[in-house]
C-alpha cells in the first residue's frame, strides 16, 4: 500500500493523479481512528459506512475521467454542532441526543461539493460552551500530544482528530477562541475567518454575533485551501458577506517583507513566561524575514471578557430556548406544558450550560439590560475602534492564542473564570468580527505546544495568511 | 354653520353614564398576502394540509437561520405609506417567551425602531386616529387544544400544533388613544380593511383569522388623566369589537363609580357570552427580554425603493370617496359611498355612469343589489346603465325597476326594456327608438322619402334598420307610430 501524505493538498493531489485511491485514504485514515480514539475520544459518531461509501464514489468518478473538486477524497472531521442531513447532530448535548437535522449546513455542502469525504462528527464542549471539551455530555476528549491533559475547546474533538491524525483537516467553530485555542493546545493551525466570510446556515447556534467556522489543519496551506472552499457569499445567512470566497493559499508563501506587525504594548497579563518567550521569539522571526515591529495599544482589551460574557450568554439564552421538548430531541413528560419544558431542560443541559442561559436571562431581563447587555455592547463598539486605530499603525497584530499550554484534567472545570481567562487573547476578535489564526509556534511548560495567534482586519485574510506561512516557514526550519 | 360632523357622530354617543368617557387605542394585525413566509421560502397559504407548509426556518431547526421576504417589507411599506407614517431605517428584535406553538422559543419582531411611525387615519365620519407604529413580525403556529371544557391548553388532553402558519408574516398595527366610542372604533377597523384590500397588503378577514384585533379600553371623566387601561383579546368580528368595548367601558365606569380601582390586565371577550373575563393580570406578564436579533441585519429602505411603492399605490378609500362623492353628488360621509368603497365597487359604478347611465340610481342599485357581488360584478355595466335611463325617463317606477334589477342580478346581467316588456311593465324606451329612427332616416334617405310620399312598402326598408340597430329588440309598434307621427306631423 502506497503511502499516505499527511496533508489535504497532496492527498488531493494523489488521489487525483490516481497514485492512491480515496478508499486506500478513508482506511489508512479508519485504522489510525481504530489505534487511536478509545484514548483520545475525538469524535462523537465515525460516519465509517458513509465515507467508505463516498470515498468509492470518488475512486468511480476519478477511474471514469469524470471533474472532481479540489477537495476529491480528501476525509475531513465536522465539529458536531454543524447540521448534516440525517446524520445525528447532537452539539454534544442530552438535550439533542439522537437527533438527525433534515438538511445539510451550507459548509457541509460546499465541503461535499469540493469531494471533501466527512469522516465522522467530532467532540466539542456542550453547545460549544467552553474550553477544555470536558463539558461534553458524551465525556471529554484528550489531547493527543499528552493524554492526561485537555485539547482545549470547544471544537477540542477537532483539533484532536488532526492532531492525532485521524483525518489531515476538519471544521470547527469559533465564538470566542473555540477554534484558535484547542488548535494552540494540540499544535494544529485553526483559523477563524471574518464574522460572514463562511455561512452560518447550518451551524447549531451558541451566540450568533460572534459563532464562525473555520478549519483545522496540519499545515497553513491547508488551513487556507479549506478556508477557500468553504468561504463565499450563502443567501441563506443574511449576515453572510456578499462576496466571492478569496483566494488564500499563493499569500501563504508570499513572504512578509514590508509588512507591519503589532506588538500590543497593554496586553492583560497572565501568560505563562514559557508563551511569552515563544511570542518574542516570533516577532524575531518576522523581522528577520523583512517584516516591521510597530507597537500598538489596545486599551479596551481587558473588558473584552466581561463584554463576552454579557454578549454570548444573552444571545445563547435566546438561541437555546427551542430546546423544549416539544418538537424534537429530549422530552421528560410532566404534568404540564411548562412543568414539562423545566423537566427536559432541567435533564438535558448540563451545567455550564444552564450556567450560561442563567447568566444571559439575567443579562437581558427589564430592569437589568441597560446595565448589562446595553453596557456590553458599548465595549464591543469600544473594542472596534480600538482596533481600527490599532490597524492604522499594523497590518496585522500578533499575540498569544492562549495565556496557558494545555491544562490537566480537572485543573479549571471548576473554577469558571479560570476557564475563561484561557480565551483573554482570542476573544476581543470575536467581539470585532475580525479573522484570526492560531499558529503552533514551538512548546512551552510540560513540553507541550504553544499557539501564536496573528489578528488582521476584517477581510484581511490574505495578510494574516501570509504572516502565518512565515511563522510555519520559521519552525520547519526554513524550508518547505 | 355648525361643525359638519355634528350631523354624522352622534355627540351623545361620547358620553356613557355619569359623564364618564371611554379612551381605546387598537392593536390590529394582518396577515400580508405574500406568496411565501416571512423569513423562509415555505408558501404563505391558508387552509392547507397542517403542517405541509414547513422547513428547517419555520420550524426553528437548530442551525436554521432568517432571510427577510422583500415582498413582506413592501406590502408593510405600502401600508405605512396608506396610512400617512414615516418609513425609517429599522431593525429586528427578539421577543422571548415560551410556548409550544413558537417554534424558535421567541417571536422575531420589530421593538424600538419599527418600520413605519407617526402616521394617522381620517375616518370616513372625519375624525382623525392616529397611527404610533405598523410594524413587521412572524405569526405564530397555532395549536388546537383536544379534550378539557376551556378549549385552551390548561385542562386539555392534548395538543395538536399546526405549524403552517408559523412565520406568516404579519404586520401590526397599533393606534394612538385617539378612539372615544364603539363606533369610532368600528369604524377604525372598517376602514383599516378596506385600506388594506385596497392596496392588497391583505385579504383583512377578521373571521379567518387574517385580521386580529385587541382593544386598549380605559375610561375617564373628559379633562382628567386617563384611566388604568384592560386590553381585550379574542375579538373576532367588527360587531363583536364594538359589543367587546362597550362592555368592558361599562365594566370599568360600574367598577369606579362603586368607589373600586381598575386592576390593569388582559381579558378575554366572550362573544356567546357578551361578556369579558380576567386572563392575565399585569404582575403576571411576561418579561419579553427584547434584544436585537443577531440573525438578521438592519433594514433600510433606500429612497427609489420607497418612491416606488407610493407611486404604485392605488387610489386609497378616502380618495375613492371624494371620487365617487363628485360624480354622484353624495356626501363622502353618505352611507351609499362609504357602503360602495367598502365593496370597492366604485370602479363599477363609474363604469355604469361611462355607459351613459344616471350616476345616482347608479350608486343606489349597487348599493341595493350588489352586496354579494365583490369588487368586479360580472353584469354588464351597461345592462345597468339601461335601467337607470329607465327610470330616470319615467318609464319605470321605482317598484318595477326593483323587480327588474333582481331580475338582472340574478341572471349576470340583461336587457332592462325586454324584461320590464316581458313583465308588462311600459318599458319601452321611446327616446331610444326615436333616436334610431333618426340614425335609419339619415342612413336611407331615398327610402324615407317614398315613405313620405305615401309609399308605405318603403317603411319596411326603415323598420328594417332600426330592427338591425336594435338587435331586434325594438317594438314594431313602437318603429311605425313614430314613423307615422313624423309624416303627420
Amino acid at each position: 500500500m502506497a503511502t499516505i501524505p499527511t496533508t489535504a493538498l497532496d492527498i488531493a493531489r494523489a488521489i487525483a493523479q490516481q497514485k492512491i485511491s480515496a478508499r486506500e485514504v478513508i482506511e489508512h485514515h479508519l485504522s489510525v481512528i481504530d489505534a487511536r480514539e478509545s484514548e483520545i475520544h475525538a469524535f462523537n459518531l465515525v460516519t465509517i459506512s458513509q465515507a467508505r461509501a463516498h470515498a468509492d464514489a470518488i475512486d468511480a468518478d476519478i477511474a471514469a475521467g469524470r471533474p472532481v473538486g479540489p477537495l476529491a477524497g480528501v476525509p475531513i472531521a465536522l465539529k458536531d454542532n454543524m447540521c448534516t442531513h440525517n446524520i445525528e447532530t447532537t452539539c454534544s448535548s442530552r438535550i439533542l441526543e439522537g437527533w438527525k437535522p433534515p438538511y445539510d449546513a451550507t459548509v457541509v455542502s460546499r465541503l461535499r461539493t469540493a469531494g471533501a469525504i466527512m469522516i465522522g462528527k467530532t467532540n466539542l464542549d456542550e453547545f460549544a460552551m467552553g474550553s477544555s471539551t470536558e463539558n461534553s455530555a458524551f465525556g471529554p476528549t484528550r489531547n493527543p500530544r499528552d493524554i492526561s491533559r485537555v485539547p482545549g475547546g470547544s471544537s477540542g474533538g477537532s483539533a484532536a482528530a488532526v492532531a492525532a491524525g485521524f483525518a489531515p483537516v476538519s471544521l470547527g467553530s469559533d465564538t470566542g477562541g473555540s477554534i484558535r485555542q484547542p488548535a494552540a493546545l494540540c499544535g494544529v493551525v485553526g483559523v477563524k475567518p471574518t464574522y460572514g466570510l463562511v455561512s452560518r446556515y447550518g451551524l447549531v447556534a451558541y451566540a450568533s454575533s460572534l459563532d464562525q467556522i473555520g478549519p483545522f489543519a496540519t499545515t497553513v496551506s491547508d488551513a487556507a485551501l479549506i478556508t477557500e472552499v468553504i468561504a463565499g457569499h450563502d443567501p441563506m445567512d443574511s449576515t453572510s458577506i456578499p462576496l466571492p470566497s478569496p483566494s488564500l493559499q499563493e499569500a501563504v508563501t508570499a513572504g512578509v517583507v514590508g509588512m507591519r506587525i503589532g506588538r500590543v504594548t497593554d496586553l492583560p497579563g497572565g501568560a505563562e513566561p514559557e508563551v511569552i518567550a515563544r511570542l518574542d521569539a516570533a516577532f524575531a522571526v518576522l523581522e528577520a524575514a523583512g517584516a516591521i515591529i510597530v507597537d500598538v495599544q489596545l486599551p479596551t482589551l481587558s473588558y473584552a471578557l466581561t463584554a463576552y460574557y454579557l454578549i454570548a450568554p444573552a444571545e445563547a439564552s435566546s438561541n437555546l430556548a427551542r430546546y423544549d421538548g416539544v418538537r424534537y430531541g429530549l422530552r421528560v413528560p410532566a404534568n404540564d406544558t411548562n412543568a414539562m419544558y423545566g423537566a427536559t431542560r432541567a435533564a438535558g443541559f448540563g451545567d455550564e450550560v444552564k450556567r450560561r442561559i442563567m447568566l444571559g436571562t439575567y443579562a437581558l431581563s427589564a430592569g437589568y439590560y441597560d446595565a448589562y447587555y446595553g453596557k456590553a455592547l458599548k465595549v464591543r463598539r469600544l473594542i472596534a475602534q480600538d482596533f481600527d486605530r490599532a490597524y492604522e499603525q499594523a497590518d496585522v497584530i500578533l499575540t498569544p492564542t492562549s495565556p496557558v499550554v494545555a491544562f490537566p484534567f480537572g485543573d479549571k472545570v471548576d473554577d469558571p473564570m479560570s476557564m475563561y481567562l484561557c480565551d483573554i487573547y482570542t476573544i476581543p476578535t470575536n467581539l470585532a468580527g475580525h479573522p484570526a489564526m492560531s499558529v503552533p509556534f514551538g512548546t512551552g511548560a510540560h513540553g507541550m505546544p504553544v499557539g501564536i495567534q496573528v489578528l488582521a482586519p476584517a477581510l484581511a485574510e490574505h495578510a494574516m495568511f501570509r504572516v502565518g506561512g512565515a511563522l510555519e516557514l520559521a519552525t520547519l526550519g526554513g524550508s518547505r | 354653520m355648525n361643525d359638519p360632523l355634528s350631523s354624522v357622530v352622534a355627540t351623545q354617543e361620547m358620553m356613557l353614564p355619569g359623564g364618564w368617557e371611554m379612551v381605546v387605542g387598537l392593536e390590529v394585525h394582518v396577515e400580508l398576502a405574500t406568496k411565501t413566509k416571512l423569513f423562509s421560502g415555505s408558501p404563505n397559504r391558508f387552509g392547507d394540509e397542517p403542517n405541509t407548509n414547513i422547513d428547517p426556518v419555520t420550524l426553528g431547526l437548530p442551525g436554521a437561520l432568517p432571510v427577510l421576504n422583500r415582498q413582506a417589507v413592501e406590502l408593510a411599506m405600502r401600508i405605512g405609506i396608506a396610512l400617512n407614517c414615516r418609513i425609517q431605517p429599522c431593525i429586528f428584535h427578539r421577543k422571548n417567551y415560551f410556548y409550544p406553538d413558537m417554534p424558535k422559543a421567541y417571536q422575531i419582531s420589530q421593538y424600538d425602531i419599527p418600520l413605519n411611525i407617526d402616521g394617522f387615519l381620517v375616518l370616513p365620519s372625519g375624525t382623525r386616529i392616529g397611527v404610533e407604529r405598523a410594524h413587521l413580525e412572524e405569526d405564530t403556529g397555532k395549536s388546537t387544544h383536544v379534550g378539557g371544557a376551556t378549549g385552551r391548553i390548561r385542562g386539555s388532553d392534548y395538543s395538536l400544533i399546526d405549524f403552517n402558519r408559523a412565520g406568516v408574516p404579519l404586520v401590526e398595527i397599533v393606534s394612538r388613544p385617539d378612539i372615544r366610542t364603539s363606533e369610532q372604533a368600528k369604524e377604525y377597523v372598517s376602514e383599516l380593511r378596506a385600506i388594506l384590500e385596497v392596496i392588497g397588503a391583505s385579504d383583512a378577514k377578521m373571521e379567518e383569522g387574517s385580521m386580529r384585533c385587541d382593544a386598549n379600553v380605559s375610561v375617564h371623566k373628559p379633562g382628567t388623566l386617563f384611566g388604568t387601561r384592560c386590553e381585550i383579546k379574542n375579538v373576532n368580528s367588527i360587531r363583536a369589537l364594538g359589543r367587546a368595548i362597550d362592555y368592558e367601558a361599562l365594566r370599568q365606569i360600574d367598577i369606579l363609580d362603586n368607589g373600586g380601582t381598575i386592576r390593569q390586565e388582559t381579558r378575554h371577550w366572550d362573544d356567546a357570552e357578551g361578556r369579558t373575563h380576567t386572563l392575565r393580570i399585569k404582575e403576571d406578564a411576561d418579561d419579553y427580554r427584547y434584544f436585537p436579533e443577531p440573525d438578521l441585519v438592519p433594514l433600510d429602505p433606500d429612497q427609489a425603493w420607497i418612491q416606488s411603492v407610493k407611486n404604485n399605490l392605488p387610489m386609497l378609500p378616502a380618495a375613492r370617496r371624494t371620487a365617487l362623492s363628485e360624480l354622484t353628488g353624495y356626501d363622502t360621509r353618505s352611507e351609499a359611498v362609504i357602503v360602495i368603497v367598502e365593496r370597492a365597487q366604485h370602479d363599477y359604478v363609474r363604469s355604469v355612469v361611462s355607459a351613459g347611465g344616471d350616476a345616482v340610481r347608479a350608486l343606489i342599485y349597487v348599493q341595493q343589489s350588489f352586496a354579494d357581488q365583490g369588487p368586479n360584478p360580472s353584469i354588464p355595466a351597461g345592462d345597468i346603465a339601461v335601467l337607470t335611463l329607465l327610470e330616470r325617463d319615467g318609464k319605470l317606477s321605482a317598484t318595477q325597476v326593483k323587480t327588474v334589477l333582481a331580475e338582472i342580478v340574478a341572471n349576470g346581467g340583461g336587457d332592462a326594456a325586454a324584461i320590464a316588456a316581458a313583465k308588462g311593465f311600459e318599458a319601452m324606451d321611446n327616446s331610444a327608438v326615436e333616436a334610431m329612427v333618426d340614425e335609419a332616416i339619415a342612413a336611407d334617405p331615398s327610402a324615407w322619402a317614398k315613405y313620405l310620399a305615401g309609399d308605405e312598402k318603403a317603411s319596411g326598408a326603415i323598420v328594417g334598420r332600426v330592427m338591425k340597430a336594435s338587435k331586434g329588440k325594438a317594438d314594431g309598434k313602437v318603429v311605425a307610430a313614430s314613423m307615422q307621427s313624423r309624416r303627420d306631423s
